[in-house]
């Protein structure tokens, strides 16, 4: 059974409609990429899944139950955790009161926590909105695991970061990875995301437009995908040409 | 030694300011209401204790321990039935359900209650006082007062810094959506601020029941006070509002010692409008407030 289950998604933000019809599958311990063009729908697909939006239709199964309907506080308790875009912390909080107001029971504690991202370590008592950004995203991805999640989204962990800190964030996620969690992650680097997941999926105005094992697809078929450049190709065979 | 009493009075009085802006400073704190009905809702509470003492023939302490828990329970049901809707119709539409709610209950009391001035007698404490010299004397009333006031702030505070369901409440005062995606039930905590908010507003309400007399009219004028109290201390701060609120009480008694009775409450007026003026973030920003 997989522990992620999305079928036929509609998820809209007023007349937008940000993700059409998607179905997607995870299976336990496996960690998939989500790639695709800005607007693409990622992070809405991701925001569904944790309950932040509710989809117009389609259906969400977690560990073998349906949460659809299920609101967000709840579906943490059940073990889904999300890493929000641009981190999103308790400013007035220290980074320890981040971790600690997350705090479920299970392996990652505030500790275990200091130790996977050791930057934190120095700035224990330090306020949230003192950090630097690879601190703060350090913090964000720490206060999702403090909930212990059977699954982990993460949106957008790199963005805005200096090469190097997203290196040693790529180096403690491989930590958690290592701890069996399922990771569904939307990456903007086409090359790290299929380095780091096994499977791929990319997005293209709202669907998913190609899916595979990432040592199976290459780089071309994803990047033609990513811009939809296939597409192009076939209407301009159709109409005779683009303008 | 008249204007040391003048200062001490002040600060006792202070004491019951800020126990009763605690709530208000409580629920702008966590949700960003306003919450206009906090003079009527408190009112309302010593109108229960009144009507659980005379049944009974209690002691109005003994009548708290009934009333405190009740206020709770209809701060919950306040918070399920009209807040949170309010919530999702934008900034003003609380403002707007507390200014109906207090008309709501202030009409409501003077329906049951009449216009009639009522008073709780504190039994022995009302009379028994303390004399520190011939111009200095603290009541023993006022004393418990205050002390009740320092435990309720200091324990609110204790709390808020310390405790998982304090650490949540400042995550969800911080950002509600982001709260829910840690699992933290946002509406579970605005209900729990405005329990503590209409029992902290009750138990205040009594206590200014037993030191004067009182009628269903008095809940805006009490609302002013407990406003002036968390603005003058700073917005977000508990300590700020106990603060505050002692600032407030040493500016009606000083004033009053200074130019005579009538301009008591006109000098905590003005305290309120010279920090508004020069100060507006509070004499007292905590640091929770300093984002």
């Amino acid at each position: 059974m997989s522990l992620l289950e999305v079928q036929d998604l509609d998820v809209r933000h007023g007349l937008l409609q940000a993700v059409r019809g998607v179905s997607l599958r995870l299976e336990q311990g496996e960690t998939h990429a989500l790639v695709g063009a800005n607007g693409a729908g990622k992070s809405t697909l991701l925001r569904t899944i944790a309950g932040a939006h509710r989809p117009a239709s389609g259906q969400v199964r977690f560990d073998g139950r349906e949460v659809t309907h299920v609101p967000a506080h709840r579906r943490v308790s059940l073990g889904i955790g999300l890493v929000p875009e641009g981190r999103h912390l308790f400013l007035s909080l220290s980074v320890e009161e981040n971790l600690r107001v997350a705090a479920r029971p299970g392996y990652w504690t505030v500790e275990k926590v200091l130790e996977a991202f050791p930057l934190l370590a120095a700035r224990r008592h330090s306020r949230a909105v003192n950090l630097s950004g690879g601190e703060r995203q350090a913090t964000a991805i720490g206060r999702t695991l403090m909930t212990n999640p059977k699954l982990l989204l993460l949106d957008e962990v790199s963005l805005g970061l200096a090469p190097v800190t997203v290196e040693d964030l790529y180096r403690s996620l491989r930590q958690v990875i290592g701890q069996g969690t399922t990771v569904l992650l939307v990456e903007q680097d086409l090359g790290r995301a299929m380095a780091v997941a096994q499977r791929v999926s990319c997005m293209l105005e709202g669907r998913i437009v190609l899916e595979g094992r990432s040592d199976e697809l290459t780089r071309e078929q994803v990047t033609e995908a990513y811009f939809g450049l296939g597409r192009l190709a076939a209407e301009a065979a159709s109409t005779g040409g683009v303008e | 030694m008249t204007w040391v009493n003048a200062v001490i009075q002040g600060v006792l009085l202070g004491g019951l300011y800020a126990l009763f802006a605690c709530g208000l400073s409580l629920m702008f704190g966590v949700m960003r209401i306003i919450n206009l009905a906090h003079g009527d809702l408190a009112l309302l509470g010593t109108f229960m204790v009144l009507v659980v003492t005379e049944h009974l023939g209690i002691s109005p302490f003994v009548a708290l321990l009934i009333v405190l828990p009740g206020a709770a329970i209809f701060g919950v049901l306040l918070q399920y039935g009209i807040l949170n809707r309010s919530l999702q119709g934008g900034e003003l539409s609380p403002l707007l359900a507390t200014f109906g709610l207090s008309i709501v209950i202030a009409n409501l009391l003077l329906q049951i209650f009449s216009a009639d001035t009522h008073s709780l007698s504190a039994g022995a404490l009302t009379t028994a006082s303390w004399r520190i010299s011939s111009q200095v004397s603290i009541s023993a009333l006022s004393a418990v007062i205050f002390g009740v006031a320092v435990v309720v702030l200091g324990g609110l505070q204790l709390m808020l810094s310390h405790t998982q369901l304090g650490r949540s409440m400042r995550a969800t005062a911080d950002d509600p959506a982001t709260a829910e995606l840690v699992g933290i039930n946002a509406k579970r905590i605005y209900a729990v601020a405005t329990a503590i908010a209409l029992a902290t507003a009750a138990l205040a309400g009594t206590f200014f029941a037993m030191r004067s007399s009182f009628d269903p009219t008095l809940g805006p004028s009490q609302l002013i006070f407990a406003f002036e109290a968390v603005v003058i201390g700073g917005l977000g701060s508990l300590w700020g509002t106990m603060v505050g609120g002692i600032a407030l009480g040493v500016a009606q008694t000083v004033g009053a010692q200074a130019f005579g009775a009538q301009w008591s409450i006109f000098c905590g007026d003005v305290l309120f409008l010279a920090v508004l003026a020069f100060r507006p973030q509070g004499i007292f920003v905590a640091r929770e407030a300093r984002a």
